[in-house]
């Protein structure tokens, strides 16, 4: 190790977060290696080592011969000094090797927050952080995830974008970089070949133009790029690539488990929901191939627990025969299962007693919204009496703890709609009163809110968000309606709710805000300690962006979206009608019930949605 | 069902794993190698070890004992090779036996420390840190359970000795109290620092070597 570095680590929080060797993770002979990717996670190893994505990407990687990918995480601040005051750059955990002269530079966006720590992971490695400052064909900065599906206001900074999910096309990337590397062509010339992949997105290869209101008048391709990048899926998501044989890292993270990964996309269509729209179309992979992964991960790993990961789990058609599966096995070795974000509508007994026999935890639920009316609008299909004979259900067979998550800010709300948040409360705490097995151990009621944001892709894209005023205003509407002390509230912050809004529909021009705000101090946002807005606030008026334009603004249907080069495969005109039926308070039935014809389900040959 | 104590050491990159860390780690090194450990009773059962002294982040160490239980017995040869098949980097078992001695038998741990001294570390320095350890008394101020409080740490050393090794280096080789009450290493330099910081290094580095019982033989 490294001597310097031995004694940072002596003075830090959590070192062993910083020193890799971890059982499993890959370390490949330098001689038998012509490409290393660093894939960087822009926030701390608990975070990332609990991401799924990264864990797929960083087998699929190291799946190929001659390419070595290492993983990367943002330092806690405490490093971050340590390391800029000893002059250590930003290195891999695998080899400990500076990753400023890695081939290629990986980065998962998942959450608009981590932005201004992307730039600060470039920085720290020792790279200018503007995509026109680096020349050279190496490293190639690219990134891909959620967040892609409105790249913009990173565009001055990453190289090129991955839009969709990353199992075949990352590879084709990389291999088309491995045949520039030897061909030797410039930056330029791979960017221009790699525009031609489907499913990449190139941003210096198209000139965004901007009205005098700030909207933007045209975009326009060049050099051959694409006028409409549209994402990518694994053509056979049951077999395809999934880590059973994967890193056990040495230290806690915070899913600390085996996520077994039932299917992708969802049926619901909630309105508000970027998830439920831009994973379309819905595929599964088979129950024998999910207990088989399940047993070989667990076997290989040494976990003793395990979940179920996707939208909506409890819409995986063979939940039942699943969970039996799982459980023959799980219970006799003392693993326990658990069963995440479950439905209020469909929740069965038998599964919850099924469940219940290894570990009973809390249960959750997210109504979304306190009115029948408002659940309408966002098309959350679920009743009162679904969560209310849930919840009795939930009583009878002894919880006595349940999370009710909500939105506040959903489009058309009105004050009834914050009110009924508490009455629906008050009713679960009712329903408890009268089917509780047992009353003397008391019950436990959390409501939790959080502030709409509308984002990119979903029907509501065009939406205005709630000021913080009027979010603040609800808040203590509701706390007001809230009598019982067997309900606790709580509320998100206003303030990240108002910054992450401004950057999920924001466009380029954002680039300058994020670099001074990054330039002021600001990484690690998604940390409540080290987030300010007022340093956001000031970077806007610096760059003569007004923050309300972003987010408080209803955009009229025929602007030109920062996002409209990209597409997820759903048709735009869906969206619309979506709206439409929104503010019609009509729900549209599950994908399950009626094909609502979005168009995901074209983006591969061949494919059938939900089979 | 048998009982058995292993012998590792915890070095390296393994050296930054937190006691908590450690024992989660060994419980899913059983798991993975399919060796079944006894359980503790309870409401929530979990895999039943014993660690003889915990050991602090960043401290090395080629002694460490834990003691578990088997379902089904094995040979200590067997259980050493499968756990050693799958650790993470810098954790090794050395040996698997039947144990004959309780750990409350350890009374000393012999250590062994490097302290490094960037502008070197001349003969007169040396000296005067060979005075200070052999002082009468050496009070310092520690963090307590509740709050600071001052203690005497010379009854707590048994013996200690200096080498320098490299012209900033020098190598001390001590035998400290292991348990009741017991002295970390690090307060051989917090005395340093506290009582003479001209003489404190710039890096100190300790590795515990041994555990002793009560007439200095080694503990197994």
């Amino acid at each position: 190790m490294d001597k310097k570095l031995e004694r940072i680590l002596q003075r830090v929080q959590k070192p062993a977060r910083y020193v890799g060797g971890e059982y499993n993770s890959i370390v490949k002979d330098k001689k038998d290696v012509d490409m290393r990717i660093a894939f960087c996670f822009p926030d701390t190893y608990e975070i990332g080592m609990s991401n799924i994505g990264l864990r797929i990407l960083y087998g699929v990687y190291n799946s190929v011969d001659g390419i070595w990918c290492e993983r990367v995480f943002a330092p806690w601040s405490d490093m971050e000094a340590e390391m800029r005051a000893a002059g250590i750059p930003l290195y891999a955990l695998e080899s400990g090797d500076p990753i400023k002269d890695f081939d290629m530079i990986a980065f998962s966006l998942g959450y608009e927050m981590a932005y201004t720590t992307i730039l600060n992971m470039l920085d720290l490695a020792g790279l200018p952080v503007r995509s026109k400052d680096r020349h050279g064909l190496t490293p190639i900065v690219i990134a891909g995830g959620t967040c892609c599906y409105n790249p913009e206001p990173l565009a001055a900074f990453i190289d090129l974008f991955i839009i969709g999910e990353g199992e075949q096309v990352n590879i084709e990337v990389a291999e088309l970089y491995r045949q520039a590397k030897k061909d030797g062509l410039t930056k330029e010339a791979f960017l221009k070949k790699a525009a031609q992949i489907d499913g990449v997105y190139i941003p210096s290869f198209y000139n965004v133009e901007f009205s005098q209101d700030g909207t933007i008048s045209g975009i326009t391709p060049r050099d051959g790029a694409p006028e409409k990048v549209t994402k990518r899926i694994v053509e056979d998501f049951d077999t395809s690539f999934f880590p059973v044989n994967d890193i056990v890292p040495s230290t806690e993270i915070v899913h600390d488990r085996i996520s077994l990964e039932l299917f992708r996309g969802c049926i619901r269509g909630c309105r508000f929901c970027q998830a439920g729209y831009v994973y379309r179309p819905v595929r599964s992979r088979s129950v024998d191939r999910l207990v088989n992964q399940a047993k070989s991960a667990l076997t290989n790993s040494g976990y003793e627990e395990i979940t179920l990961a996707s939208l909506s789990s409890s819409d995986y058609r063979g939940l039942g025969d699943l969970c039996d599966g799982l459980l023959e096995w799980t219970e006799p070795r003392k693993i326990s299962l658990a069963l995440p974000s479950l439905r209020a509508d469909n929740f069965s007994i038998s599964l919850m007693e099924k469940v219940q026999k290894v570990r009973k935890s809390g249960l959750t639920f997210a109504p979304e919204a306190g009115t029948q009316r408002m659940r309408d609008v966002i098309n959350k299909n679920v009743t009162e009496d679904d969560i209310l004979n849930t919840a009795r259900t939930a009583f009878e067979g002894g919880w006595n703890s349940v999370k009710l998550y909500f939105m506040l800010g959903l489009p058309t709300e009105t004050d009834d709609d914050v009110v009924a948040i508490a009455e629906l409360a008050e009713k679960v705490l009712y329903t408890w009163r009268q089917y509780a097995q047992n009353k003397s151990r008391g019950v436990r009621i959390t409501v939790s809110t959080s502030c709409f944001i509308p984002k990119a892709h979903t029907p509501f894209q065009w939406e205005a968000q709630d000021t913080m005023e009027e979010y603040a205003r609800k808040v203590a509407l509701l706390r007001s309606s809230i009598r019982s002390k067997a309900i606790t509230y709580n509320w998100h912050s206003p303030e990240t709710s108002y910054a992450e809004a401004i950057l999920s529909r924001g466009d380029r021009r954002l680039g300058d805000v994020l670099e001074t705000v990054w330039q002021n101090g600001g990484r690690l946002e998604s940390w409540s300690e080290f987030f300010s807005l007022d340093r956001w606030l000031d970077a806007m008026t610096q760059h003569s962006l007004s923050p309300d334009f972003y987010t408080h603004r209803e955009r009229s249907l025929d602007e030109i979206m920062p996002w409209s080069v990209i597409s997820d495969g759903v048709l735009e005109n869906h969206l619309k009608k979506e709206r439409t039926a929104a503010y019609a308070g009509m729900i549209t039935p599950d994908c399950r019930a009626k094909c609502t014809g979005c168009g995901a389900n074209t983006l591969v040959k061949g494919l059938k949605c939900d089979e | 069902m048998s009982s058995y104590r292993a012998e590792f050491s915890k070095t390296g990159t393994a050296r930054y794993m937190s006691h908590l860390d450690l024992m989660r780690t060994m419980q899913r090194v059983f798991i993975r190698g399919g060796l079944s450990i006894k359980h503790t009773q309870g409401f929530n059962p979990h895999p039943h070890m014993v660690f003889a002294l915990p050991l602090s982040v960043g401290c090395d160490s080629v002694c460490e004992l834990m003691d578990f239980e088997l379902l089904d017995d094995e040979a200590p040869e067997k259980i050493k090779a499968v756990l050693n098949k799958t650790f993470p980097d810098g954790i090794k078992v050395l040996s698997v036996y039947k144990p004959e001695r309780k750990f409350k038998d350890i009374v000393w741990l012999a250590v062994e420390g490097q302290y490094e001294y960037d502008s070197g570390i001349d003969d007169e320095k040396l000296d005067a840190l060979e005075a200070f350890y052999g002082r009468e008394q050496i009070i310092i101020t520690r963090k307590t359970k509740r709050g600071f409080g001052d203690a005497d740490i010379r009854p707590n050393i048994y013996s200690l000795t200096l080498k320098r090794e490299a012209p900033d280096t020098v190598r001390i080789d001590a035998v400290i109290a292991a348990q009741n009450p017991s002295l970390n290493p690090e307060h051989l330099v917090n005395a340093l620092r506290q009582l003479a910081p001209e003489l404190a290094p710039d890096f100190a580095l300790f590795k515990r070597k041994a555990f002793l019982d009560k007439d200095l033989h080694i503990f197994k």
